[in-house]
């Protein structure tokens, strides 16, 4: 904790920290008896309790600065009314606050008015315009008019800060919300409050640009227009905006957001607080990623091979009747294991439902790989005992990065890890080969020689006989290590650190320490998107949708589908392999790009040239696109609607605003058309009704509409904790003294700080347990632990 | 005895007119170190404090908090504490800590040891004003001196287990570092910028979160000789709540300005101002129109105070504070929008900028005083400038209230609302009539004749 | 190139080593920078950013806070001058505007020839011995008119270098922590000091007041 100030390595940043529930306490607010946690701000307990109080300088999720003033009201805590700050003054026994005082509406009033005193009139052509704090909080309440005749404080007009931050230090109003982020959140203190008084200004040291992962951040929760992205400016005016709220599927953190669009444009994406997920933070890879959606590049109609062997645009009715014939020979000439489907991991749940249930259910493939050889097997994604972020950031835990760095892959993960480490005592062990963005957060980064993730996994789980290095990394660093992992849960995020790591050895170091350890549980920490919502629904071999395998699912979806599967088909490499030696007569490619990600680049190559056939449904003509013989555009991001789900296991919406490109469909539909072509009916209308089926056959998908629809279902609902559904609950958390502040730091309402059940859900319940046959109250079919002798 | 002829001992100026008065030998040759060998060989820390609250010594930083109660509220069982000692002298009209820097800092140092016994200080840290090179050489020397002879460091004068180091540090050019919450953020390396108390008091929360005590050189300089005197003698000297001796520097428009060390409580305004010991009265004999009684930040007082005791209960009573023991003395040629402009202007330029009524309150009023000081006031202006103090520090009352995080943002108030009050027509005569609607509540403002509108 | 010389890297060393936490430094390298080069360079604040891990940001954050820190290079002699109230009473404001006249450069600027900078200052704590002023931070009080031509004369013939070293040198005598220092006390290391420990002990055993010579005591429980 050395990047900021001392009050910041005392204060508790926002509500996870505040409020330990431990001792409940009676305040009157406005005559109105309240019960508040003891050490809760009185400006969250108001506003919890529909009492407004003006603020500009505080912000939940940071440290209370008490700077700008404008939430001063009167505090009366036996010795008188006296003007306190509300974000500063902690609830205690019997505490009378007034909030309407003329004492306090005379000092809000002048506090405004000195706001405004250095403020430009330039709302009229600011972007902030109508969604503004400080022109909001002057409305209802600032003065009338202004008396400041003098001339105002002057700056330079906008200033870059990064490539896409522009600041405007005449508007700025110093409330230290942007630099704080950097420091205390983001840890990058690259701006900074420069000089004094009256000419205090935001600013970066010369020529060092404030080039921070998160630095969009800064511009959402600016109170003004000082701080602007450069995607955005002057785009368009708050009041002519449509928005709907969705989740960023930029990576598997599944940020929720708000995508805002004007005449059929995404124009800008805004965090929205989730408690259990990115307490409304965003990276910028995510925040502007939205320039994709509508990029020129998007294919906007099918295209088909012609005899030129040139890619010729063509109606949908012949190229899905192209990809139909094509997919019928292959099944004559070789039956169903002549099909198989790469993709899917950046796809919705009712896509991913669609495909599997035409390649399994109808054709009765099981030739199906949502990842490209760069992720893990199923089974030690879906197989482990599963912890959510909060789980991972719970005060006194120890979390092994035995993955990519989250900094760089998973950064808003980052980002809560860096709080729970800073001030709730989570220790970090990284096993990593070289220095990552995490390194600096890290109790203990073990420099271990790449491919040897497993000897050093066991070594750090027997560390007395470690007399001598272990794959490079000195004995002594193994023992603190291991100490860390011995005494503590511990959250194994889990995934490929570098290709050298074969997915087998990581799976098998999961096993290791599944094994050994008694309070371990395991976060995946896989790139794309939804791959998590992939393999759960089954687009990975030997396994069915809910997570179920073969074994366990055949006779339950039987029931639902024409067909199951016999055996257990081939994975990425398989297919590609079988490909390359002409043993696939069809190569559907659900927007994968395997000459780009397949690790194994010529098998990639040999694979793709090798099938007889290959349908590309993808929004991109990429390089493994090109290779095609139909082509299907696709509709993307903000252009339909579904679910997806993030790598906790958690199931959010996706909602549509714009419209896709020329003709693009979305891809479950490309399912259905071609099951119909092949004279069978999915019996899949619409993603609504995908997702009920989904809930109805898919067993850990039970009641999912249910607990989407209740209240909070908005913030996800979590699919997967094998831990709670074979009836265990997950460890007590340890409390480490030095972490005092965060008892129930995942939890602000939670008036019991030990329950460890994470997200909505009840304690204990099955997510979504009702009485539909699809859930019967026994033990529902779900992958047991994995036979790792055949990875 | 308003020719300050009572024999009072000087406690803190004893070696002011030596010329080598700041050096080891000198020092040892004259008492030296001998308050802080009897802390040690002779009483518990305890007992120390005790003799300190015995001596009811009160802060001579400004707050005039006692000392010893002071110390008490370090919280038991937490470690390390340190002891930060504020010699960042600069509330203007200020000039008394220095003159013990440059002149005794071997006082300073044995007051400090003696405080760090006391208190449990594990280090101290003595943070001199930056404009101070002088202060910094000699007590830089005197810290050399006294390691290598052994009283500061290790077994400090032979007793094992007594090791303390004190640590020069110096500011930069900033008078809000002299509260004792930048002070601290200061030293940690960051922006003067004070924190909210609640909740970071520094006896709880200061150094690097760690239980601090904050004195002043003053306060400090006593302990030497309260503690081989002992507390009683200390406070058989002074009045009430007013103890001992204290420094105060009289300045301005009086034919003898300087420090003087005089006995606390007792000694009158009149004293310093007329005393020919002290100011020895105005200059040309000229009519005395106004004097700041404790620094800038002080309300101002008049000639019908000037028979009031330097005692902090009589002069809070009056509506203002003796504050940091400087007293600015206006003859009747000063013009009192010019004089509020000028201390105005100073809280202006060192307003820290962290809260708002502050930075942009104390420049605004400052702007607006410049206008009418440059012939452009407007009749509303006097009003606007009452309101807008009254929005940094409601009710124009005293003690004052603030909308603010430290007490810097109110001290603009006190010189406006002493010469508006008091001085309306020269105000008038700069912006042409206009009344007073704004009420003022502030005792010193309204002394008589009370003021039209100023009624509660 | 303005980093810290060699010389002065170890005396840099020696201060951090002073303090429980390497930002404390922060404000004594400034110094020992602006003593180094007469102002503050760029190059410098990158130096102290490494030397006490933080950012160059972070360190223009805390420089710029305090006056006393250039960042563009002033005269030899930097002269301030205070027109607060009680030197504005005996005629600083006079002083200060005689000093512009002399030196023809309005107040916040530096003479064509890099010689003087001069600046009013707010009360530099010789409000007894007003009107007064500073140069490079040494004190001249009780200033007349005509002691200021003399004084600018002498600065320029170079007769004060003793008195007034060059801009950036405060104090001429840096402490020295030698050997017998006691050491640090890390804010993360609850030690209760052993002359509490003992005369808590000592209490109770109704022996022992004051440090005594508790040899071996040392060990704070
Ligand atoms: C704006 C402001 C400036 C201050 N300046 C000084 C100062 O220059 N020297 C000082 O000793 N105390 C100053 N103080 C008071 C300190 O905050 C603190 O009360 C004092 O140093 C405690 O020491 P004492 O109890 O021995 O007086 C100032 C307070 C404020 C609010
Ligand atoms: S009152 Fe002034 S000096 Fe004090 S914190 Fe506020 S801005 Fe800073
Ligand atoms: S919101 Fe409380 S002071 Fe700014």
């Amino acid at each position: 904790m050395t990047d900021t100030a001392d009050t910041a390595r005392e204060a508790p940043t926002g509500p996870s920290g505040r409020g330990s529930g431990e001792h409940v306490v009676t305040v009157t607010i406005d005559d109105r008896a309240i019960t508040a946690a003891k050490g809760e701000l009185v400006i969250d307990v108001a506003e919890r309790n529909g009492v407004y109080i003006p603020r500009f300088c505080y912000h939940p999720r940071m440290r209370p600065v008490g700077m700008c003033r404008m939430c001063i009201v009167d505090i009366d805590t036996g010795r008188g009314p006296a003007l306190q700050p509300a974000c500063m003054i902690e609830c205690s026994d019997g505490m009378i606050v007034s909030t309407g005082s003329p004492a306090t509406r005379k000092a809000q009033e002048g506090v405004l008015e000195f706001l405004l005193v250095n403020h430009p009139l330039d709302c009229p052509v600011c972007d902030k315009g109508g969604e503004c704090p400080l022109q909001d909080q002057t409305m209802s309440h600032g003065p009338g008019e202004s008396r400041f005749v003098e001339e105002k404080r002057h700056f330079e007009k906008p200033i870059p800060v990064s490539d896409l931050v522009m600041l405007d230090r005449e508007r700025c109003i110093l409330c230290d919300r942007c630099t704080r982020f950097a420091s205390e959140v983001a840890g990058d203190p690259l701006i900074s409050f420069i000089d004094r008084g009256n000419d205090t200004q935001v600013n970066t040291f010369p020529g060092e640009p404030f080039s921070s992962y998160f630095s969009g951040n800064t511009v959402q929760i600016c109170p003004v227009g000082a701080l602007t992205a450069t995607p955005y400016r002057f785009k368009a005016r708050p009041w002519d905006l449509d928005e709907v709220e969705s989740t960023c599927t930029s990576c598997s953190v599944g940020c929720r957001v708000v995508i805002q669009s004007s005449r059929n444009q995404v124009l800008r994406y805004l965090g929205v607080d989730v408690d259990a997920v990115n307490w409304g933070w965003l990276c910028d890879k995510g925040r502007f990623d939205f320039e994709a959606v509508d990029s020129s590049e998007r294919l906007g109609s099918p295209l088909v091979r012609d005899e030129g062997l040139l890619l010729k645009s063509a109606t949908w009715n012949d190229a899905l009747g192209r990809a139909a014939a094509s997919i019928k020979d292959g099944l004559e000439r070789s039956g169903p294991d002549g099909l198989a489907v790469l993709g899917g991991a950046r796809l919705t749940n009712e896509d991913a439902y669609a495909w599997v249930k035409l390649v399994k259910g109808v054709i009765g493939s099981d030739n199906i790989d949502a990842q490209l050889g760069d992720g893990l097997p199923a089974e030690a994604v879906l197989g482990l005992p599963a912890a959510t972020i909060d789980d991972a950031c719970r005060p006194g835990g120890t979390v092994l990065v035995l993955g990519p760095d989250p900094k760089e892959e998973l950064p808003v993960l980052f980002l809560r890890l860096r709080h729970a480490v800073l001030n709730d005592g989570v220790k970090i062990v990284e096993l990593a080969s070289t220095a990552t963005g995490t390194t600096p957060l890290a109790a203990h980064s073990l420099r271990y020689h790449p491919g040897h993730a497993l000897h050093l996994m066991r070594a750090l789980l027997a560390p007395t006989e470690a007399e001598d290095e272990v794959a490079g990394v000195a004995p002594e660093a193994i023992a603190a290590a291991a100490s860390l992992l011995a005494e503590r849960p511990v959250t194994v995020v889990l995934g490929r650190p570098n290709q050298a790591e074969g997915a087998r050895s990581i799976a098998a170091a999961a096993k290791l320490i599944n094994d050994a350890h008694p309070r371990v549980r395991f976060l995946s920490a896989l790139r794309r998107g939804n791959v998590r919502g992939a393999l759960e629904l089954g687009m990975t071999p030997g396994v069915l949708p809910g997570r179920v395998t073969f074994r366990d699912g055949r006779d339950w979806f039987a029931g639902h589908w024409p067909t199951v599967p016999e055996t257990k088909g081939l994975d990425a490499t398989g297919i590609l392999r079988a490909a390359s030696e002409g043993r696939i007569d069809t190569l559907v490619l659900l927007g994968a790009d395997p000459l780009a990600d397949f690790p194994d680049r010529d098998l990639a190559e040999r694979g793709v040239a090798g099938a007889r056939t290959v349908i590309a449904c993808d929004q991109f003509l990429t390089e493994s696109v090109r290779q095609a013989d139909v082509v299907l555009p696709a509709a993307g991001y903000a252009e339909v609607d579904g679910t997806t789900t993030n790598l906790e296991g958690r199931v959010s919406t996706l909602a549509r605003i714009v419209t896709a490109p020329g003709t693009s469909q979305p891809t479950w539909t490309v399912a259905a058309d071609l099951a119909f072509r092949l004279g069978a009916d999915l019996g899949l209308e619409s993603t609504e009704q995908i997702g009920q089926e989904i809930d109805a056959v898919a067993p850990a998908f039970a009641g999912l509409l249910h607990d989407l629809a209740a209240p909070g279902g908005e913030d996800g609902v979590l699919v997967s904790l094998p831990a709670q559904r074979n009836g265990e609950t997950p460890d007590e958390p340890v409390e480490d003294p030095s972490a005092e502040p965060a008892a129930a730091a995942t939890d602000p309402g939670d008036a019991d700080p030990e329950t460890t059940e994470p997200g909505p859900t009840e304690p204990g319940a099955v997510p979504g347990a009702t009485e539909s046959e699809a859930s019967p109250a026994g033990p529902r079919p779900g992958i047991p632990v994995p036979d790792w002798r055949v990875i | 005895m308003s020719d300050g002829a009572k024999h009072v001992p000087s406690i803190l100026s004893t070696r002011w007119d030596l010329a080598d008065g700041h050096t080891l030998g000198r020092y040892l040759e004259t008492g030296g170190y001998e308050g802080l060998r009897r802390a040690l060989s002779a009483m518990t820390p305890d007992e120390v404090t005790e003799e300190v609250k015995a001596a009811s010594l009160l802060g001579r930083g400004g707050a005039g908090f006692p000392a010893g109660v002071k110390w008490g509220f370090v919280p038991p069982g937490v470690f390390p504490r340190y002891l930060v000692v504020n010699g960042d002298e600069s509330e203007p009209g200020t000039y008394k800590d220095r003159v013990i820097m440059e002149r005794d800092p071997h006082l300073l140092i044995e007051g400090a040891l003696i405080a760090a016994y006391a208190i449990g200080a594990a280090q101290v840290f003595l943070y001199v004003r930056g404009e101070m090179a002088l202060a910094q050489e000699r007590i830089a020397q005197a810290l050399n001196e006294a390691y290598d002879a052994g009283y500061v460091g290790q077994s400090i004068m032979g007793n094992e287990d007594f090791s303390v180091d004190v640590i020069l540090h110096w500011g930069a050019g900033a008078y809000i570092v002299g509260e004792e919450t930048a002070l601290i953020e200061s030293l940690e390396g960051y922006r003067g910028f004070p924190r909210l108390k609640p909740p970071y008091f520094p006896a709880a929360k200061g150094l690097y979160m760690q239980p601090t005590v904050v004195n002043n050189v003053e306060t400090l300089a006593d302990l030497p000789w309260i503690v081989s005197e002992g507390g009683a003698a200390f406070a058989a000297l002074g009045a009430e709540k007013s103890l001992g001796t204290r420094l105060f520097t009289v300045s301005g428009h009086v034919n003898r300005p300087g420090v003087y060390e005089v006995e606390f409580g007792t000694t009158t305004f009149r004293d310093m101002l007329y005393g020919e010991r002290y100011g020895d009265g105005i200059r040309h004999d000229n009519r005395l129109k106004a004097f700041i009684p404790g620094g800038a930040s002080a309300p101002w007082l008049f000639e019908e105070h000037l028979d009031l005791p330097l005692e902090t209960g009589a002069v809070g009573a009056a509506g203002s504070m003796l504050g940091s023991g400087a007293i600015v003395v206006m003859d009747d040629t000063t013009d009192a929008v010019k004089a509020a402009w000028r201390v105005v202007r100073f809280f202006a330029r060192e307003s820290c900028g962290k809260c708002t009524p502050c930075r942009e309150g104390a420049t605004w009023l400052e702007r607006i005083l410049r206008r009418m000081l440059d012939g452009y006031g407007r009749p509303s202006d006097v009003d606007k400038l009452l309101d807008i103090c009254d929005n940094i520090s409601p009710q124009i009352t005293w003690p004052p209230k603030q909308t603010t995080i430290c007490p810097l943002g109110p001290s603009a108030v006190s010189p406006i609302a002493s010469a508006v009050m008091r001085f309306r027509d020269e105000f008038f005569a700069y912006c042409g009539g206009g009344e007073i609607t704004v009420p003022v509540h502030g005792k010193a403002y309204l002394s008589t004749p009370p003021a039209v509108g100023a009624s509660q | 190139m303005p980093r810290f010389t060699s010389e002065n890297s170890a005396v840099a060393d020696d201060i951090i080593a002073r303090y429980p936490r390497p930002r404390s430094a922060l404000i004594p390298l400034l110094h020992l920078a602006q003593e180094q080069d007469g102002h503050l360079t760029e190059e410098a604040m990158e130096h102290i950013a490494e030397l006490v891990d933080v950012t160059p940001a972070e360190v223009l954050g805390t420089a710029s806070f305090y006056e006393m820190f250039k960042r563009e290079p002033v005269g030899d002699y930097v002269i301030t001058v205070c027109t607060n109230i009680s030197c504005m009473l005996v005629g600083g404001e006079e002083l200060l505007h005689h000093l512009e006249h002399r030196l023809g450069v309005k107040t916040g600027s530096t003479t064509p020839d890099g010689k003087f900078t001069l600046e009013d200052v707010e009360c530099i704590a010789a409000c007894s011995e007003a009107p007064c002023m500073q140069v490079n931070y040494r004190y001249f009080d009780r200033v007349q008119l005509d002691d200021v031509d003399d004084l600018l004369d002498d600065l320029r013939a170079g007769k004060l270098a003793h008195e007034v070293p060059r801009h950036g040198t405060l104090s001429r005598v840096r402490q020295r922590l030698p050997e017998n220092r006691a050491g640090n006390a890390p804010p993360d290391r609850n030690v209760e000091p052993p002359w509490l420990a003992r005369n808590r002990r000592g209490d109770s055993e109704g022996n022992g007041t004051g440090a005594g010579d508790g040899a071996g005591d040392g060990g704070a429980s």
